[in-house]
């Protein structure tokens, strides 16, 4: 049964077959997650576009962020999508103690990479590094701020798709939730991925 | 079990290509490289990680063609708008 359900999860699932022979669910998703591509370009472009494409005065971002904690942060939130991957993972055998293991385990990484976040917002403003510092400063807060927003909105979902993990709504082959909500997580780490390089590091 | 198995990829070897790319990422930075030729690896460097968490993480390798285009769709709309933007912020 397992095994039929996984296979079938693959390419589709036993019902609700979208248009492009995917769960429906899962194609809903992946069109929400385009239109994310666009509203993060739109943010990374007008910094690309700030930053390369005017003669603003522009400082190295190394010299006004902490990149070692902001490294090992970017690790954390990398972390937490393998755990995620192993939830779904254990969701699609009918792993039950193992997706609640996973699951909280997920939520414990996203939880943390906010947190960090949040002590370094405190630090830089402490610092005197504010949104209206200059290009620079509003366009570091505009990015990461939104990037942040979506972490959080992403614990809170993972909290309430952990919950109903406890009451057993995901058990016998229905992991197609398990699979949206991984979709939408390991989206906002792709997404720190590129900004943790374009905002700090370069 | 076993039909599940041998679909699933390898999460953990995914996890550490990532860790070992990211502190890759971080001595780049620190190895005083010409400008260029870091920026250069950094973006490569990013966009070689932000591929392992769409193929593997995201199952893209293992969806039908058509959702992959559904995917990819927005790349192309998104470098229109960083070049047209940048176009019209520099004026004619």
């Amino acid at each position: 049964m397992t095994a039929h359900a996984a296979t079938h999860g693959m390419t589709g699932g036993e019902h609700a077959q979208g248009a492009v022979g995917v769960h429906t669910q899962k194609l809903g998703m992946w069109v929400f997650l385009v239109s994310e591509v666009m509203f993060f370009t739109a943010l990374i472009g007008s910094y690309i576009i700030l930053r390369w494409g005017t003669n603003a005065e522009w400082p190295e971002p190394r010299t006004v962020l902490a990149i070692p904690i902001t490294a090992a942060n970017t690790f954390i939130l990398i972390c937490s999508s393998v755990s995620m991957v192993k939830a779904y993972a254990a969701a699609v055998r009918d792993d039950q103690p193992g997706l609640k293991k996973w699951l909280l385990l997920t939520v414990l990484g996203g939880a943390t990479f906010v947190s960090v976040q949040a002590f370094e917002y405190h630090h830089l403003v402490e610092k005197g590094f504010l949104p209206s510092s200059g290009l620079f400063g509003a366009s570091f807060y505009t990015m990461t701020g939104f990037h942040g927003f979506h972490v959080t909105c992403g614990v809170l979902s993972m909290i309430w798709v952990t919950i109903r993990a406890f009451r057993g709504k995901y058990a016998g082959g229905r992991f197609h939730g398990i699979e949206t909500i991984g979709l939408y997580w390991h989206f906002v780490d792709l997404v720190w991925i590129i900004l943790f390089t374009i905002v700090y590091l370069i | 079990m076993e039909a599940t198995e041998h679909k699933a990829p390898n999460y953990i070897a995914v996890w550490a290509a990532l860790a070992v790319l990211t502190v890759v990422e971080v001595a780049v930075v620190y190895l005083h490289l010409p400008r260029r030729l870091m920026v250069i690896s950094l973006v490569f460097l990013a966009l070689w990680k932000a591929m392992l968490v769409a193929l593997y993480f995201m199952h893209l390798r293992f969806e039908p063609k058509r959702l992959l285009y559904v995917v990819l769709a927005p790349l192309p709309l998104a470098v229109i708008l960083v070049v047209g933007v940048m176009h019209g912020f520099r004026g004619p």
